[in-house]
């Protein structure tokens, strides 16, 4: 292997990881904000370059074209979370729900989790992406419970108890590949190596693969949010802070796809192991109908989104189980527009949360007269995610629906079914918030607009336009997943 | 393998599910932890004879953070937090004994079938080794479940990892043992000890995570 001319991969990990430390000891939290944004956006721009110099693999690393979409999605979101994160704590400070010393902590838990969710997308041994999702796992508890009100412990508590069963039930998978594995590859690091085992499959034990895969699943499925594991994201989403909310709905939850995918990889190249679509498109249509209707009894904002996330999750998971080019086409950009609309939806709630002082869907009324700058996107932002064309999600929806109807029309039936019914229920909500009289309440709010103008501007153009290029490279992977 | 070895990991497996039985019933915060410390102390054990059979240096060190981070810190942290709570009283089950014990020897008939079916092609050792890891699993979920007493819950989840570790130790030449068992001690450290236990007593004046869900989102 010849020294590439910089190493991307390193730098990526290395970046947070150095900022993370830093920005611990860092006191002004002015310069910590403006270092945590810079920080981002310098990742991005590496995340970036991945396109144009593809760095090499290793051991331990990996670059393929399926992660690159992740990493570059990731990073992207990162930064302009920052860029969030940087005007909305500011409000935190002087309404004192956060101290100095808190947002300390804060800051270096964002660049922690950064690392980690990059080290989980890159690494090319599934033991070293385990310990990455934990970290992962680690630090957003620790930031879930930053505010200490007692819904906040409570949310980290039931976030702690089931992300940590989850990622057991993970390891414990993980090692039952490792066995599936040593016959074949033999002992030592080889059987846990991404390129290896994806090689070797074929001649590993069905049975043994299909065990791990059905606690793979479970494990990494609590932390995607699918029901019935998804107890502890509406309660994360809801009593942390926002910037974190957009985090855990844009990217972790991507991050523990990813991981789900890659094991689904590992048994479609075996033939004699259980097909893994079907348990997962269970998985997805399940969590996509039970979502739809939980929608319907929300009464706090930041949980009618968080249950949003759980829906699209089960159609992103649902597409990938249905598989073929199509359909993983479709997935990949309705993952993509999924982060892209859902960050820029927790943008605007946390600025609105901030301006009507109160986060209760029945208190926050006519947005659009009082904040028309918050309203309107507000309105825009939940257009989108219902589904509304011109947007984004509107294109991937329609592919989804169509490729499932061409392969099992039952399916896309059900799936139709609850696309609509989630589209009722936040048309609905939006409503009453939207318009009409606006509640008390109207602080100014010092929201950067950019941030959301950005992500709504991308999935409007992704509706209206997808370059070819970004398509030919959409199709590339897809057809990878099969 | 030679017989001996065989048996001395059979055995010390064997003791770990026991054990995982024994915390099912035990309805004292104290003796709770005393009987985790000494499952603690057969997992080292059990992690320095796998090391040992295998010639795999490393995994001393996993037996090492067994024993010296679960056998002895964790128990006299935990000791410690309850003798300054005074909650030394009675563990309140959701399930009773009876019920539990059954479930729990549903969940080792459950493992076993599963496992030993599954991994018809692994070597024997392996294999009934899995086939305890998982019981020990599968038992730390049932203790997680029936407990609401949030020192017993992460009691669960301890034992529960302790079968992880057992399960990774028997993985022959299994890579990164030693980073994800300090992965896990971290994890536990940090979230239980450091943080939660005193916020919530902080809040709740109590350590029953019954008082946690009184907020349920939205029924206020």
């Amino acid at each position: 292997m010849t020294a590439p001319p910089f190493d991307g991969v390193t730098a990526i990990l290395v970046l947070p990881a150095a900022t993370a430390a830093v920005l611990a000891f860092l006191p002004a939290y002015r310069v910590s904000a403006a270092v945590n944004v810079v920080s981002s956006l310098a990742t991005f721009a590496l995340a970036a370059s991945f396109f144009l110099f593809k760095p090499a693999s290793g051991l331990y690393f990996l670059v393929d074209d399926l992660n690159i979409v992740f990493v570059v999605l990731n990073a992207f979101v990162a930064f302009t979370a920052s860029v969030f994160s940087a005007s909305y704590i500011a409000h935190e400070l002087a309404t004192g729900r956060l101290t100095p010393t808190h947002l300390r902590f804060y800051h270096a838990m964002y660049q922690a989790l950064l690392f980690a969710m990059n080290l989980a997308l890159v690494a090319n041994n599934i033991g070293l992406m385990w310990v990455a999702i934990e970290m992962a796992t680690l630090t957003t508890v620790a930031m879930v419970g930053v505010y200490r009100t007692p819904e906040a412990i409570e949310a980290a508590w039931k976030y702690f108890i089931l992300g940590s069963v989850g990622i057991a039930l993970a390891l414990f998978g993980t090692i039952l590949v490792y066995m599936a594995a040593r016959p074949v590859l033999g002992e030592g690091l080889d059987g846990m190596v991404w390129t290896k085992l994806m090689a070797r499959v074929s001649e590993f034990e069905p049975a043994l693969l299909n065990l791990a895969f059905v606690f793979l699943m479970l494990g990494y499925g609590t932390k995607v949010g699918l029901a019935p594991l998804h107890a502890w994201l509406p309660d994360a989403h809801a009593e942390g802070p926002t910037p974190i909310s957009a985090v855990l709905s844009g990217l972790l939850l991507n991050v523990a796809l990813y991981a789900v995918l890659r094991f689904k990889l590992l048994l479609d190249a075996n033939a004699q192991a259980i097909a893994p679509g079907p348990l997962m498109a269970t998985l997805g249509v399940v969590s996509l109908i039970f979502a739809a209707f939980m929608l319907y009894q929300r009464r706090d904002i930041k949980r009618l989104f968080a249950f949003s996330s759980i829906e699209h999750m089960g159609v992103i998971v649902f597409a990938f189980g249905i598989g073929g080019p199509l359909a993983n086409f479709a997935g990949l950009l309705h993952m993509t527009m999924h982060s892209l609309t859902k960050s820029a939806i927790f943008f605007t709630v946390g600025h609105i949360a901030q301006a009507k002082g109160t986060q209760s869907i029945a208190d926050i009324r006519g947005l659009t007269v009082s904040h028309p700058a918050l309203g309107w996107s507000l309105v825009l932002g939940v257009f989108a995610i219902a589904g509304l064309p011109p947007m984004g999600v509107f294109t991937s929806e329609f592919l989804i629906i169509s490729s499932t109807f061409a392969r099992e029309p039952r399916l896309a039936v059900l799936l139709a079914f609850g696309l609509i019914l989630a589209f009722g229920a936040l048309v609905l909500r939006l409503q009453g918030m939207a318009f009409g009289e606006p509640s008390p309440g109207d602080r100014r709010s010092t929201a950067s607009s950019l941030p959301i103008a950005a992500h709504l501007g991308l999935v409007l153009a992704a509706g209206l336009y997808l370059p070819p290029p970004l398509v030919a490279w959409f199709q590339h992977v897809a057809a990878m997943l099969r | 393998m030679t017989g001996l070895s065989f048996d001395v990991s059979h055995l010390l497996a064997g003791a770990l599910v026991l054990f995982s039985f024994v915390l099912l019933y035990q309805n004292r915060l104290y003796a709770l932890l005393n009987v985790f410390a000494l499952q603690a102390v057969v997992l080292s054990l059990s992690v320095a004879w796998q090391a040992y059979v295998q010639g795999a240096a490393h995994l001393y060190v996993t037996a090492a953070i067994a024993f010296g981070f679960k056998a002895v810190v964790i128990p006299l942290a935990l000791h410690r937090i309850i003798a300054r709570l005074g909650i030394h009283r009675d563990v309140e089950n959701v399930v009773g004994v009876g019920p539990t014990m059954l479930a729990g020897l549903a969940l080792v008939a459950l493992s076993v079938v599963v496992m030993l079916r599954v991994a018809s092609e692994a070597d024997a050792l392996a294999r009934e080794d899995l086939a305890f890891a998982l019981s020990v699993v599968l038992l730390g979920m049932l203790m997680m479940v029936v407990r609401r007493n949030a020192v017993s819950m992460v009691v669960g989840f301890m034992s529960l990892e302790n079968g992880l570790i057992l399960a990774a130790a028997g993985a022959k030449g299994m890579p990164l043992v030693v980073e994800i068992s300090v992965a896990f001690s971290v994890l536990v450290a940090l979230t239980i000890i450091g943080v939660f236990l005193f916020r919530i007593a902080e809040r709740f004046d109590t350590v029953d995570a019954h008082a946690l869900d009184q907020f349920q989102g939205e029924r206020q």
